[in-house]
């Protein structure tokens, strides 16, 4: 089970210090900086209406019914300090409160309890191009939007120009918005936001996630020179890898609460781990498994040639799990396992290996479980996730528990198409095409 | 040497995070009625005004004459209706400009609250994504329509002459009567555009309201007309007494006033009493709904 690979001549920094260096980095940079953002207890709660009584008519004919409500509480006294010049990522899973957040910072929403205080302005919307007016020309929606801003018309229109330059757009500017491509109409959003010298502080809801590569590569440039200039950026996203490339720190919310804030390698971590905490079984355990509760991890954890525990992976470096299970019940016939998913819920590769037909494992015992694996993921961030399956002792049901280790990154400096990468490819360009 | 050290571990702080030292620390208020300073809401309540007006007059050719068609025909069938099988318009001085003046009030009153019914929901995308200040809404298309009724009046001031009337001192008080009208037709587009966000068929019902307060306006006949029972009762209306009183300072000075029509100021208190009702439920509850409107959506 067990593989022993050599890791060839690559120099390793080892996590722990590669974290550390990146706080003293943050601290140099930000130690100084007045507090830009400071949220303080912010509660925001969401009725949702059950029975919803939407007509005047229907209101009349029932004057005392009572509306019922579920209410989900979508924040809880969520508190945090943004400094001024910080690129700061908020991720989090659907629902869980990070996009409400945002509103209320952009007072599109209103708290029902807490505060928070800015040091200059904020940024009046959070999403690209949600100001066009599709029946207006793209030059008056500049304008627009410029007002919308806090500019007058005045200002708005001396700054036109520029807008529809750094978007490409000179020639369409009296083109109306509907006849935009979406293409166009990004590039023209994402020019207007960066043309807001006035705004202290952007709010952004996943603006990387549209555009082409070239438009991304403009973004990204757009972000670096933003950090530049210090003003705050707080960016809400799925996209680990733009909390990674720009982010100084990131906040992880899940459940309308702050898992974790501060290292965004940590908290694409702490996202991962979110993610897969509620994953679906998986498949392992073979057919009519049926899902089941009968052990739980207590550590889990990556480690180098030395036995380090190791956070991320460099290309090729082998995997080496380690995962500390308890068995809160009887293992009959158990089965282990490890499966390596993308982040989109892919399953890459994995392993299962049965624990022999004689071992049982009693209530209450520990096993360790530990392999290799070669690793032939292209870079990105990855969750490894643990199953174990059993023979039910009551009713000889084979029952699987999928359980969430760790998540982790791969790194390495080419970037390659797709999940895995071809190690050792060879190739040949034929004249003719015919073959031999 | 020493100070090549220390330039090197000067923190770099960044120019606009220097600037903002300066700055206090604000306290965020959230979503507002006018939202974001008084200044910027003018602002976009102009730029949304006038371009949705500037939508009207080039979004098609016909543009400026179609906002001109629609008080004109009815104006048209009204005067053949009223002149020709009823008689009423021998026993009115100038009926012809009375008819035409009122429908184009009435005509803004109507037009703009009825668009002012969806003002919030239509432009949902804005008004969840942005900071967008709630009021600019209802109001724009308030702003809109009277932009149309100023383009309308120069078809009122055409007939105005072409019928002879003589030009009076009185004209002058043209805008107050306007902004009487205004200001009420801007409190029931307020109320109405918060009430659609909950309730969808308020469009509908308003619709029906609108058209009863067609006839319950003394647009097509004036109130001595009337039976003096239902005088009062059509004094209640708050728009009558602009009606009556545009009458008297436009058209006829002979006409009764809104004052003397009521017999007094207190017979008129009801009516304004009403009007200033309106005022103050809208504003109170458009304040209080304003923070709520993104979420209920």
């Amino acid at each position: 089970m067990a593989q022993s690979l050599v890791v060839g001549g690559k120099r390793t920094i080892p996590e722990k210090a590669r974290s550390a260096e990146r706080a003293t980095e943050y601290r140099r940079r930000f130690a100084h900086a007045p507090v830009a953002i400071e949220t303080r207890n912010v509660y925001k709660r969401f009725r949702i209406p059950m029975n919803r009584i939407l007509s005047l008519k229907e209101r009349a004919a029932h004057p005392f019914a009572k509306s019922e409500f579920r209410e989900i509480d979508a924040l809880h006294d969520v508190s945090f300090d943004i400094r001024a010049g910080e690129f700061f990522g908020i991720v989090g899973r659907n629902g869980s409160g990070k996009s409400t957040l945002l509103k209320i910072l952009a007072s599109i929403y209103k708290a029902d309890r807490g505060r928070i205080r800015m040091r200059g302005r904020p940024a009046p919307f959070i999403e690209l191009g949600v100001g066009f007016d599709q029946e207006l020309a793209a030059h008056e929606n500049v304008v627009l939007n410029g007002v919308m801003m806090g500019l007058t018309r005045k200002e708005a229109r001396r700054r036109l120009d520029s807008v529809l330059d750094f978007a490409e757009l000179r020639d369409f500017a009296h083109l109306k918005m509907k006849n935009y491509s979406s293409g166009m109409l990004v590039r023209l959003a994402f020019s207007v936001m960066v043309h807001s010298p006035e705004t202290d502080i952007l709010l952004i809801d996943e603006v990387l996630a549209v555009g082409d590569a070239a438009f991304q590569e403009k973004c990204t440039e757009t972000f670096r020179r933003m950090r530049k200039e210090g003003r705050t950026v707080v960016l809400v996203t799925h996209d680990m890898t733009a909390v990674l490339e720009n982010c100084d720190r990131a906040m992880t919310i899940d459940e309308g609460r702050i898992t974790f804030i501060g290292d965004p390698d940590e908290a694409a971590r702490d996202y991962l781990r979110l993610n897969f905490e509620t994953a679906q079984l998986t498949r392992a355990g073979g057919d009519g498994a049926v899902p089941d509760s009968h052990a739980r991890i207590i550590d889990a954890w990556l480690e180098d040639e030395h036995g380090e525990r190791l956070a991320s992976l460099e290309v090729e470096q082998p995997i080496r799990f380690n995962v500390v299970l308890e068995a809160f019940d009887e293992w009959i016939e158990s089965k282990l396992g490890v499966t390596v998913y993308t982040v989109g819920g892919v399953q890459v590769l994995g392993m299962e290996r049965p624990l022999g037909k004689h071992w049982v494992v009693a209530k209450g015992d520990r096993v360790r479980f530990a392999g290799c694996l070669d690793n032939p993921l292209a870079p990105g961030s990855y969750v490894l996730q643990c199953t174990v399956s059993r023979r039910r002792s009551e009713d000889a049901v084979r029952a699987v528990q999928a359980l969430d280790g760790f998540g982790f990154i791969v790194y390495g400096t080419d970037a390659v198409p797709g999940v895995v990468s071809a190690h050792g490819e060879t190739w040949a360009v034929h004249e003719g095409g015919a073959g031999g | 040497m020493t100070s090549d050290v220390a330039a090197r571990h000067r923190l770099p702080v960044p120019p606009q995070a220097t600037a903002l030292a300066d700055e206090e620390l604000r306290e965020l208020r959230g979503p507002s009625a006018l939202g974001g300073g008084g200044r910027r809401f003018l602002e976009l309540l102009w730029l949304v005004a006038s371009t949705d007006f500037k939508k009207t007059y080039y979004g098609s050719v016909l543009g400026y004459v179609w906002s001109l068609v629609r008080p004109l025909m009815l104006f048209g069938i009204l005067l053949f209706v009223f002149t020709q099988i009823f008689h009423l318009g021998s026993q009115i001085p100038h009926y012809p400009v009375v008819l035409l003046l009122g429908i184009v009030m009435f005509t803004f009153f109507q037009d703009a609250t009825l668009n002012a019914v969806v003002a919030v929901v239509s432009r949902e995308g804005i008004v969840r994504k942005t900071q967008f200040p709630r009021l600019v809404s209802p109001l724009a298309t308030v702003i809109t329509k009277l932009l149309d009724f100023g383009v309308n009046m120069v078809a009122v001031v055409i007939f105005l002459f072409a019928f002879g009337v003589d030009p009076m001192w009185t004209w002058l008080f043209f805008p107050v009567t306007v902004l009487y009208l205004l200001v009420l037709t801007m409190a029931v587009s307020m109320l109405l555009s918060t009430l659609f966000v909950r309730y969808r068929d308020v469009g509908i019902i308003w619709g029906v309201i609108a058209t009863a307060l067609f006839y319950a306006t003394p647009v097509i006949y004036p109130l001595q007309l009337v039976p003096v029972k239902f005088q009062h009762l059509m004094l209640l209306n708050p728009l009558t007494p602009i009606f009556v009183q545009t009458r008297s300072w436009i058209i006829d000075r002979s006409a009764p006033g809104a004052l003397t029509t009521a017999g007094g100021w207190l017979h008129l208190l009801p009516s304004l009493s009403i009007y200033a009702a309106i005022c103050l439920i809208a504003v109170w509850k458009f304040n209080r709904d304003a923070p709520g409107i993104a979420e209920a959506l």
